[in-house]
């Protein structure tokens, strides 16, 4: 249940104010932005696409804020194998 | 930032991974359930297995909602598909569901019209090109997709179409989740939640989960490191006592869910009292059903369906499957009369089932897999 | 409707029944085989009923294949498990001979001094005109490539043609004007053919079939039962462009991109190939079924294991995004202008020099290698470190919302 792709939003149809064309990895498709038309997305925003529709945008925010966890997690295990390393040798 | 590659690095894979076997307790045993066919997909699709103590076993829950449609819904399905005029539109993964005479496949070789769309609104389309013909969407799914149907059947009425309906077979997750819960077998410590489901309903439904049941659920994304993370969490929870609803998908997914979306499912669906579902029998209020205001576009209103049951044959153990109480490898079934050319039951039926999954991704012991990467 | 449900009128599936009847025949074998009691109540420990199961499996994996469909579907002509079944239980069964059972691209067959290659294909696709070629380019440059990976060199075509009614004449114009160039690039010449018409409503316009001879002049004998622990396993560039073209081409799926088939004769690639080392095993081109079909055929008919690595295989960046978006594997994925090429681990490097230093092979790259153990299997290092199963699909791969 739930193949949701993020996509970065291009631009919006002229005429439909409820499509929106996105792109993922260069590949580009119409969607239906009607699920977010509360706070509508803007170009250069992303969103989570599912079946032809966005159903949420994407906190850039809150992604940069889980991005920052994981590294101090990839960093801290770094310095803890480093610590440990060092420490064979004696 | 392209928000997926950030999320599959190995190194910090490897940092998660220790910091949860830290935080196992010497001699415990934890049982914790992915209710989410998508995360089962992602957790055999990236080998994640291989990262986690062996103390911790992942049980795959009955998130599939292509799996637990019952046999008889799907021979409806095929009745409705092979009337006169009749365009049958279905997502791939209900192509090769079978039903007890077979499945759309077998149904689109001898001549049905069906075809596989992407969207809901590419069944619309067929239908404004070919007014000639009656299209039927088969919608399937949670609450992920159901407002997708919702927007759907909303622009359908906006356009005054009159040859569009739809065979709504959406079901809900938390009664599932509750059935699971209160089954006297089960010895689960902990909840993976839904993710994108979560976008729509929020994560305040599964506070009964921790209040009233005493787990932790974590609402996780859909990458490889936010499932680890999410374990990350809730063994955390499990350390120090706590049960408590956590996201991890906050990039995602809001603590209140949609409110567009769940006003666009109240306006075009309906509960039904009950429902069926493959392997967990009957559950009430878990599926939804085209409300009376939008009757016009209910499938099974406007044409006749058979409506009758097929069991779950006896053999299959699906039921313990999903509840965690048996692995695959476990169901005297598996492997013999139940594979994925011949799934007797859910967890067998679509890549995402349980059985499924790990037929076609983790068959190998853990053993051969270390003795073969390392040659 | 649904109130109706809960009470009466239960059915089965007569399916199920004979699925079922089978597991039975089968555990009672079993029980025989293990000298124990029918219905013995013990319940195994939990590694050795694992086991058991998994050589349940295997057992199935190598049984006699039978094709139990009753009427084709689209499966069997997606190139992956239904396809093989088919081909197996009643073509190789059927026709059963020494030169067809290879099942490999061409046959190899002497024909007085002379060594050579036939092949034949049937070009169905839809629609007839895509980014990158059109079905006259499929016809001339998949046959050649069958041709080129049985090591032959290729010389001859036919090319018949099923019409449809109806068909605009300036189209099937525009598809031999392809046909003339692919041929011209690749050095065959087309010197046969055939022109059939049917009603309107069939041939979706245009078929083609083609037959394709070739001469071996190397003395190797090529073919996937050679492989061997320690070889290398190497593509010949990026994989999934054709069959995301397609998808995307067919216009139901409504996504732009910037893909295009990555149709193309192997022949001049092959050639450098082979003149660069003798330790070429085999040579396949991944059309459909894509890579995995190829990799499983290899395991399967060496008996030996398969381990590739995510990270090494490359794949375009708009054709990750679009089987993302669907939700599809592009290692199930056809290409038409791929080769995976099965080499002996010390010469790797010298293959994979000779490949890159040719046009149509820049990105080749070695993406693993075969392995004695567990024999039949194909395994995939994630890019994420972890490891997974690359089984055959039944049919196509299917796009999918879950």
């Amino acid at each position: 249940m739930c193949l949701g792709i993020p996509g970065e939003v291009i631009e919006f149809l002229p005429d439909q104010p409820d499509l929106a064309r996105v792109d993922v990895s260069g590949v580009r498709r119409v969607i239906n932005i009607g699920l977010l038309a509360d706070d509508p997305p803007k170009p250069g925003e992303w969103v989570l696409i599912h079946v032809g529709f966005a159903l949420s945008k994407i906190d850039e925010a809150e992604a940069a804020a889980a991005m920052q966890f994981l590294e101090g997690i990839g960093q801290a295990y770094e310095d803890e194998l480093a610590a440990l390393a060092e420490s064979r040798i004696e | 930032m392209r928000y997926v590659d950030e999320f599959r690095d190995a190194d910090t894979a490897h940092a998660l991974a220790a910091k949860i076997t830290a935080l196992c307790e010497p001699g415990r045993q934890y049982k914790l359930m992915e209710v989410c066919g998508g995360h089962t997909h992602t957790i055999y699709k990236h080998g994640l297995e291989d990262y986690l103590p062996e103390q911790i076993t992942l049980v795959h829950g009955p998130g599939c909602p292509v799996c637990v449609i019952p046999m008889g819904r799907v021979d409806d399905a095929m009745a409705l598909a092979a009337g006169p005029d009749v365009i049958m539109t279905s997502f791939g993964d209900m192509m090769r569901v079978p039903g007890s005479k077979g499945s759309f496949f077998d149904a689109k070789a001898q001549g049905t019209d069906i075809r596989m769309v992407y969207s809901p609104l590419d069944s619309l389309k067929i239908a404004r090109k070919n007014p000639d013909k009656r299209v039927v969407f088969m919608a399937i799914g949670f609450e992920t997709t159901a407002p997708s149907t919702a927007m759907t059947v909303l622009r359908a009425a906006a356009e005054g179409l009159e040859n569009f309906s739809v065979f709504c077979n959406h079901v809900t997750i938390i009664p599932a989740i509750k059935a699971i819960l209160d089954s006297p077998d089960l010895r689960l410590d902990g909840f993976i939640g839904p993710g994108h489901v979560s976008t729509v309903i929020g994560c305040r439904p599964y506070e009964f989960i921790a209040r009233d049941y005493g787990k932790p659920v974590v609402v996780a994304g859909f990458e490889p490191l936010d499932i680890l993370q999410s374990i990350y969490m809730l063994m955390l929870q499990l350390a120090q006592d706590r049960s408590e609803v956590e996201n991890q998908y906050s990039r995602v997914v809001p603590w209140d869910g949609n409110p567009v979306a769940l006003q666009a499912i109240g306006e075009t669906m309906e509960l039904r009292p009950y429902f069926e579902w493959r392997g967990l029998g009957f559950i009430s209020h878990s599926a939804l059903k085209v409300s009376e205001r939008y009757a016009r576009f209910d499938a099974e209103l406007l044409f006749s369906v058979p409506g009758v049951r097929v069991a779950d044959p006896k053999a299959c153990q699906c039921g313990e499957v999903l509840k965690g109480v048996l692995k695959p490898w476990e169901c005297k079934v598996f492997g013999t009369a139940c594979t994925p050319e011949t799934p007797i039951g859910t967890c067998m039926v679509s890549p995402e089932g349980a059985c499924a999954a790990y037929y076609n991704y983790g068959r190998l012991t853990r053993q051969r897999v270390k003795e073969a990467t390392q040659a | 409707m649904t109130s109706d449900q809960q009470s009466a009128g239960v059915s089965e599936a007569s399916w199920v029944r004979d699925a079922l009847a089978v597991h039975e025949e089968q555990t009672a074998e079993e029980e025989i085989s293990r000298g124990g009691h029918r219905g013995s109540p013990q319940p195994l420990p939990g590694t050795v009923r694992e086991e058991l199961v998994l050589e349940r499996i295997d057992r199935a994996r190598r049984a006699r294949p039978r094709v139990k469909e009753e009427r084709i579907t689209m499966s069997h002509g997606a190139g992956g498990k239904a396809t093989q079944t088919l081909i197996e239980a009643m073509f190789l069964d059927g026709f059963r001979n020494p030169l067809l059972e290879p099942l490999e691209d061409a046959a190899r067959l002497r024909i007085g001094a002379a060594r050579l290659a036939l092949t034949t294909d049937s070009y169905v696709v839809s629609p007839l005109f895509f980014p990158g070629g059109d079905i006259g380019d499929l016809a001339v440059n998949g046959t050649v490539n069958d041709l080129s990976v049985s090591g032959a060199v290729p010389l001859y075509l036919s090319a018949g043609f099923i019409l449809e009614e109806g068909f605009p004449v300036a189209d099937l114009g525009r598809i031999v004007t392809s046909m003339r160039k692919a041929a011209d690039a690749a050095g065959v010449q087309i010197v046969t053919g055939d022109t059939k018409v049917v009603e309107k409503g069939k041939a979706d316009g245009c078929y083609i079939n083609t037959a394709g001879v070739g001469v071996i002049e190397h003395g190797l004998d090529l073919g996937v039962a050679h492989a061997r622990p320690g070889d290398a396993i190497i593509v010949s560039g990026p994989i999934g462009d054709h069959g995301v073209t397609i998808m995307l081409a067919r216009g139901e799926l409504d996504i732009e991109a910037d893909v295009t088939s990555d149709t193309a004769p192997l022949n001049g690639l092959v050639a450098g190939l082979l003149a660069a080392t003798g330790g070429v095993r085999a040579l396949r081109d991944a059309t459909r079924g894509g890579v995995a079909t190829i990799l499983n055929e290899i395991a399967k008919a060496a008996n030996v294991g398969v381990l590739v690595s995510e990270n090494d295989i490359p794949v375009r960046t708009e054709v990750r995004g679009a089987s993302e978006l669907l939700g599809i594997d592009p290692m199930y994925v056809a290409c038409e202008g791929r080769l995976v090429a099965v080499v002996d681990g010390a010469a790797a490097g010298d293959a994979l020099a000779a490949l890159r230093a040719h046009p149509l092979g820049g990105q080749a790259a070695v993406i693993g290698r075969v392995t004695a153990d567990p024999p039949g299997i194909v395994q995939l290092k994630t890019a994420f470190g972890g490891t997974r199963i690359v089984d055959l699909l039944v049919g196509d791969p299917l796009p999918r919302i879950c």
